[in-house]
């Protein structure tokens, strides 16, 4: 059985936030990129990072500084990569970008598809084709209507959103619609078939569906609630705990100012675990952050079905 | 065809472990995975194996699932006495657990795993279910001495997906190096495909005998590998059966006729939400 039995770094500390656990990397399946840093067109009110046009603390990686991680992941066997922002279509690299990782291996850009013109959907499906690998597009819709999306995306975001799948699916691309959950669990089947029905009115007849819990941090902790100081994750709660199911014990993100365990975890200085990629390989992630229960609640919800590692506990 | 070298029996050529002087050598053996229940395409493509020359036939795991009857399957390998991987159905049928642990997280393709699980963890003899709790998670022999590693999804997780899409060779040329060897060889997915690794070896998957590969045809397919003077070489081999009387039994024994759908016009209908764009898009649901 290919559990993955680690063994959990004790603090010395009884209480404070030190008194979390920390997971070692076992293996860096995925690479993560803040590729636009915390920039963004829209605003939405459930970001976890509060991305905006204006929301600077994180800037744009040049092609360069992700040519170099990617040159180091040959060697750490990286499966996937994963790109994400703020809107990474806002990175003016960000077709150069793809055209690099795409020669090694898959990559994954999570985009609200906003910025998705007729001559983008083309250039992209010109890069997939001429790749070995998968390019998928994981597009953030976050409503079945116009009213229900624009009220956490903002107006007009439907509209464009939707002419980006549109075009998306229109030069072969199933894009994977990301929506997190805005409403009670029980209805999940309902907005599902709503989803559908949206998206055969775009041409998109067979469309991939990802529902994804609410992270109640940054925007969203204003939006609908916080975490309770309860939830957070303990020692006792890794006892026989999977922990492939963390993000952080398969994944670092790399970011224009130092590599993070993890990509919710970017406006934490805890997470930020060294200024190169094999440095934040060679350490344990501390699970201190209210975030960490999410990961621990849900699995890891940021990776794609295809690489899914639920069907192991 | 001749006895396998490696018997059940001959205990300590299961473990995972160092290769070893005794590991077994051929010069062509036939390889399969996921006979999902298809006791029809196994039992064709046994004998298209035979008439082919191998040695032996290795399966790499996953007896159950999907198709009707598991002990008609079982009974089959048994017989043929073949050395099986331990799949992650084997393993969840062998220990009784509660899902088949093929990793599915949409519950669209939970829905279907569900179904199919629950019919063959009912159907599998007592028996089976003891021999399936032996099956070891790797197994290792040489093909004109060239080092072969056989698993179920990858050498390091039985329900790892490799994907030709979204498998780096550099990730593979990794777990080639970490295991010695030179030849990888799985299943699990249910698609045939293979790569080059940088090192001259190569990463083969066999593919599924129990389902369509998603390509529109009804045949199902397992692989051969032979030594030549400069390496292994692979080659997939379709397998036509009897496509239709297998469809038949399905719907007898009352599973979804989307099961029975896919083996009759090779495209599959559930399960989709795991594949990666690329490969779902050559399909066609």
């Amino acid at each position: 059985m290919a559990r993955v039995e680690l063994e959990v770094l004790e603090s010395p500390q009884l209480t404070g936030p030190e008194a979390s656990p920390s997971v070692p990397l076992e293996a860096l399946d995925e690479l993560w990129f803040q590729v636009s840093g915390t920039v963004c067109n829209l605003r939405c009110n459930h970001c976890f990072i509060s991305c905006s046009p204006e929301n600077h603390s994180f800037w744009f990686m040049t092609r360069e500084t992700v040519r170099r991680a990617l040159e180091d992941s040959v060697e750490l066997g990286v499966k996937e990569y994963y790109f994400t922002g703020g809107e990474p279509f806002m990175n003016r690299d960000m077709e150069g970008i793809l055209r690099d990782v795409l020669r090694i291996g898959p990559a994954s850009v999570l985009t609200n598809a906003t910025l998705i013109p007729p001559r983008r959907a083309q250039a992209l499906a010109a890069i997939a084709e001429s790749s070995p690998y998968t390019l998928e597009l994981r597009v953030s819709l976050d409503g079945v209507t116009r009213e229900m999306n624009d009220a956490i995306r903002g107006a007009g975001a439907f509209d464009r959103c939707m002419q980006g799948v549109e075009e998306l699916v229109r030069v072969g691309f199933l894009p994977i619609i990301t929506c997190m959950r805005s409403w009670p669990e029980d209805r999940t089947e309902r907005y599902l078939e709503g989803f559908r029905e949206l998206l055969a009115g775009v041409g998109y007849d067979r469309p991939r569906l990802k529902i994804i819990p609410p992270l109640l941090m940054g925007e969203e902790a204003r939006r609908s609630r916080a975490y309770e100081e309860t939830e957070r994750v303990t020692h006792e709660m890794l006892h026989g705990f999977d922990l492939s199911e963390l993000l952080c014990t398969r994944a670092r993100l790399v970011t224009a100012r130092g590599v993070y365990a993890c990509p919710i975890l970017l406006d934490y200085p805890s997470a930020r675990l060294g200024s190169t990629l094999a440095e934040a390989a060679s350490v344990s992630a501390p699970l201190s952050e209210s975030a960490c229960f999410t990961c621990y609640v849900n699995g890891a919800i940021c990776s794609n079905t295809s690489s899914s590692q639920g069907g192991d506990r | 065809m001749a006895p396998a070298p490696f018997a059940q029996e001959s205990g300590d050529l299961w473990l995972p472990g160092a290769w070893r002087e005794s590991t077994p050598e051929f010069r062509k053996v036939a390889a399969f995975g996921g006979v999902y229940s298809n006791h029809l395409a196994l039992a064709s493509a046994l004998e298209d194996a035979r008439e082919r020359g191998t040695e032996a036939v290795i399966c790499l795991g996953d007896l159950g699932a999907f198709g009707p009857n598991p002990d008609r399957t079982a009974d089959l390998i048994r017989e043929n006495g073949l050395p099986v991987v331990r799949g992650n159905y084997d393993d969840s049928v062998a220990r009784g657990l509660e899902d088949c642990q093929c990793g599915y997280t949409d519950p669209k393709d939970n829905h279907y795993a569900r179904i199919s699980y629950e019919y063959t963890l009912a159907n599998t003899a007592a028996e089976h279910r003891r021999w399936m709790g032996t099956f070891p998670p790797v197994l290792r022999f040489t093909v004109g001495g060239r080092r072969v590693l056989a698993f179920h999804g990858s050498p390091r997780r039985m329900n790892e997906f490799l994907w030709e899409t979204t498998t780096p060779t550099h990730f593979l040329d990794g777990l080639a190096r970490d295991h010695g060897a030179e030849v990888l060889l799985g299943t699990h997915t249910g698609i045939p495909w293979s790569r080059a690794l940088s090192t001259g070896g190569s990463y083969v998957n066999a593919g599924a005998l129990g389902r369509p590969a998603n390509d529109g045809r009804t045949e199902v397919w397992y692989v051969i590998l032979e030594a030549t003077d400069v390496g292994v070489e692979h080659t997939f081999v379709p397998v036509a059966y009897d496509y239709e009387g297998l469809a038949t039994e399905m719907e007898e024994e009352g599973l979804p006729a989307e099961f029975a759908e896919t083996i009759r016009t090779g495209w599959w209908t559930t399960c989709l939400e795991v594949l990666p764009g690329k490969e779902r898009a050559r399909g066609r649901w």
